[in-house]
């Protein structure tokens, strides 16, 4: 569909960061074990200067997989038809591995909201979703992956199991998912629910990429647990086990550690990775 | 009970309405302050953007100010595109019509030369024209000249020392704010832009010469005072100029509307 192919044709099962700038003389300087990268889309829609030449400089080095965050696949509205022009620009002049979104909302009307917001899992959710995937991949003319999101709350109206609602959209649309492990641990410690039957439920042969992130703990108005999908911490010990077994039923995956917010240095994102390097070594022998 | 976009978003910047009815905890019980969680996403995430897209500003009013003001500015302004790198252009003009902040009367501009520095750094990149190319173009030429400016250029004028404000509040040493209007132009060499206090017309020139308008028409705009030589190697130095356009004699009238007969 494109006159170029992108440079890397696939994700190897090694695991990738989310490129930070401050990374990145460490990175190219000694990149080890980190095997592939991630970028939020948005930050790349500038029109030149340094980020854009950086990306440039990665994506001749190292796979790079596109995370879009302000797409608002949920959305009730229509897709901004000039930020998914602006997807298909920088889809066409980087030719990424991969391309991912959200399962949820951040644009209401004029509005950007700047955070995924949650959506009901009906019959009315599931085909607006549907639709408003097959419209993107036919825009970017490629398969894109759709994310789980973290739960703080559950909508009354809800007539799906949300690993089912995901399922059910990869038939309708060819998309494929990513799984992210912690999302599944916050979700299922604010909603109650068992984390290793969510993942056995999730149809992991449409997995494509894997993500693991911190997160923050708080209360409910009960005393309950609340935990807050926040990158801004080390993936905790139940997240990693969860990925054990995760890892057990999928095989191999490209596995992606995220660190947004209080980003540290190199040494320590770079151990977070060796410990992804580690659960995947336990399943390729 | 269906929870419709509209009444999420409603009750979300705005913690006198009560959380949407039909949001639950995982046991049927109603969310509470699990919704908050959203509230508190939207309102951090967008405070953070601010205060790294306006770090002097926060600097002038302090860093709890600043939550204060941001607050009430992305309930007002809340972004209108998903690329945060862009948000908060109307902030200058929000601060402007604060009326907490009435006494601060430079804070608008300073925020104008915040915004200009973040969209020069984002702006497409240009290669300046050869060090010799400007010596190319034979005497009589000259005059019809057109500067094409990098995309990165950026001018700001003000009646306040904005220049003197941001240098002393991002260098140490730096020497404290002459009272003294001030025009800035943000030059891009190489990724890094730079703020540069602009001798007097320096800004009306420039403005001209965005505005493609041949360089003898430019220098004409800066006024009486305007000395061409040292902006010229500013712009020079700093690979300012992305190209030159010789114009025929026929486009020069179309510039000098107080040539006519």
């Amino acid at each position: 569909m494109f006159d170029t192919q992108p440079r890397f044709p696939e994700l190897p099962a090694l695991p990738g960061v989310g490129y930070k700038p401050q990374h990145f003389a460490a990175i190219m300087a000694d990149p080890d074990p980190v095997g592939w990268l991630e970028i939020h889309a948005e930050n790349y829609m500038g029109a030149g200067g340094r980020p854009i030449a950086q990306l440039r400089h990665l994506s001749e080095r190292f796979p790079i997989s596109v995370h879009g965050v302000g797409l608002s696949i949920g959305g009730e509205g229509a897709l901004d038809p000039d930020h998914l022009a602006r997807l298909k620009h920088l889809i066409n002049w980087l030719q990424p591995t991969v391309f991912s979104e959200h399962l949820a909302w951040s644009t209401h009307g004029a509005e950007f909201l700047n955070d995924l917001l949650p959506l009901p899992y009906t019959n009315a959710t599931l085909t607006r979703v549907a639709d408003h995937i097959d419209q993107l991949q036919e825009v970017i003319g490629r398969q894109m992956m759709l994310e789980n999101p973290s739960s703080y709350l559950a909508f009354a109206e809800s007539t799906w199991a949300e690993p089912d609602f995901l399922s059910e959209i990869t038939k309708r649309t060819g998309c494929g998912l990513l799984l992210d492990v912690n999302n599944v641990f916050v979700s299922a410690t604010n909603l109650g629910f068992e984390p290793r039957a969510y993942i056995d439920a999730y149809p992991l042969d449409k997995v494509g990429e894997i993500h693991l992130g911190g997160h923050d703990e708080d209360e409910d108005d009960h005393g309950a647990p609340l935990l807050i999908d926040s990158h801004g911490k080390p993936v905790v010990d139940p997240v990693w086990a969860l990925l054990d077994h995760t890892l057990a039923r999928s095989g191999p995956r490209p596995i992606l550690i995220e660190w947004d917010t209080d980003v540290p240095d190199w040494p320590i994102l770079a151990a977070e990775a060796t410990r992804a390097a580690t659960a995947l070594a336990k399943v390729a022998a | 009970m269906s929870v419709s976009q509209d009444i999420f978003r409603a009750a979300l910047l705005d913690a006198a309405q009560p959380v949407p009815e039909g949001l639950l905890d995982g046991q049927g019980r109603a969310a509470g302050r699990r919704y908050n969680v959203y509230r508190n996403n939207v309102a951090v995430s967008l405070t953070e953007a601010l205060e790294v897209g306006f770090p002097v500003i926060r600097k002038l009013i302090g860093p709890e100010n600043f939550k204060h003001v941001a607050g009430q500015f992305l309930r007002v302004a809340p972004p209108t595109s998903p690329l945060m790198m862009f948000y908060g252009s109307e902030f200058p003009a929000f601060l402007r019509d604060f009326e907490p902040l009435q006494h601060l009367g430079y804070l608008s501009d300073v925020a104008r030369l915040e915004l200009a520095l973040r969209q020069s750094y984002h702006a497409a990149d240009a290669e300046g024209i050869a060090a010799d190319a400007l010596a190319a173009v034979p005497p009589e030429a000259l005059g019809a000249l057109r500067l094409e400016l990098a995309p990165a250029v950026r001018i700001v004028t003000s009646d306040w020392p904005i220049f003197d404000i941001w240098r002393f509040n991002t260098s140490e040493n730096a020497p404290k704010p002459r009272a003294e209007a001030q025009d800035v132009v943000v030059l891009r060499d190489g990724f890094d832009p730079e703020p540069h206090l602009l001798p007097k017309g320096g800004a009306a020139f420039l403005t001209a010469i965005g505005k493609a308008a041949p360089l003898e028409c430019a220098v004409d705009a800066g006024g009486d005072k305007f000395d061409l030589t040292p902006v010229l190697g500013l712009l020079l130095n700093t690979n300012a100029i992305a190209a030159l356009h010789p114009t025929g004699p026929n486009h020069r009238p179309n510039h000098r509307p107080s040539q006519g007969t």
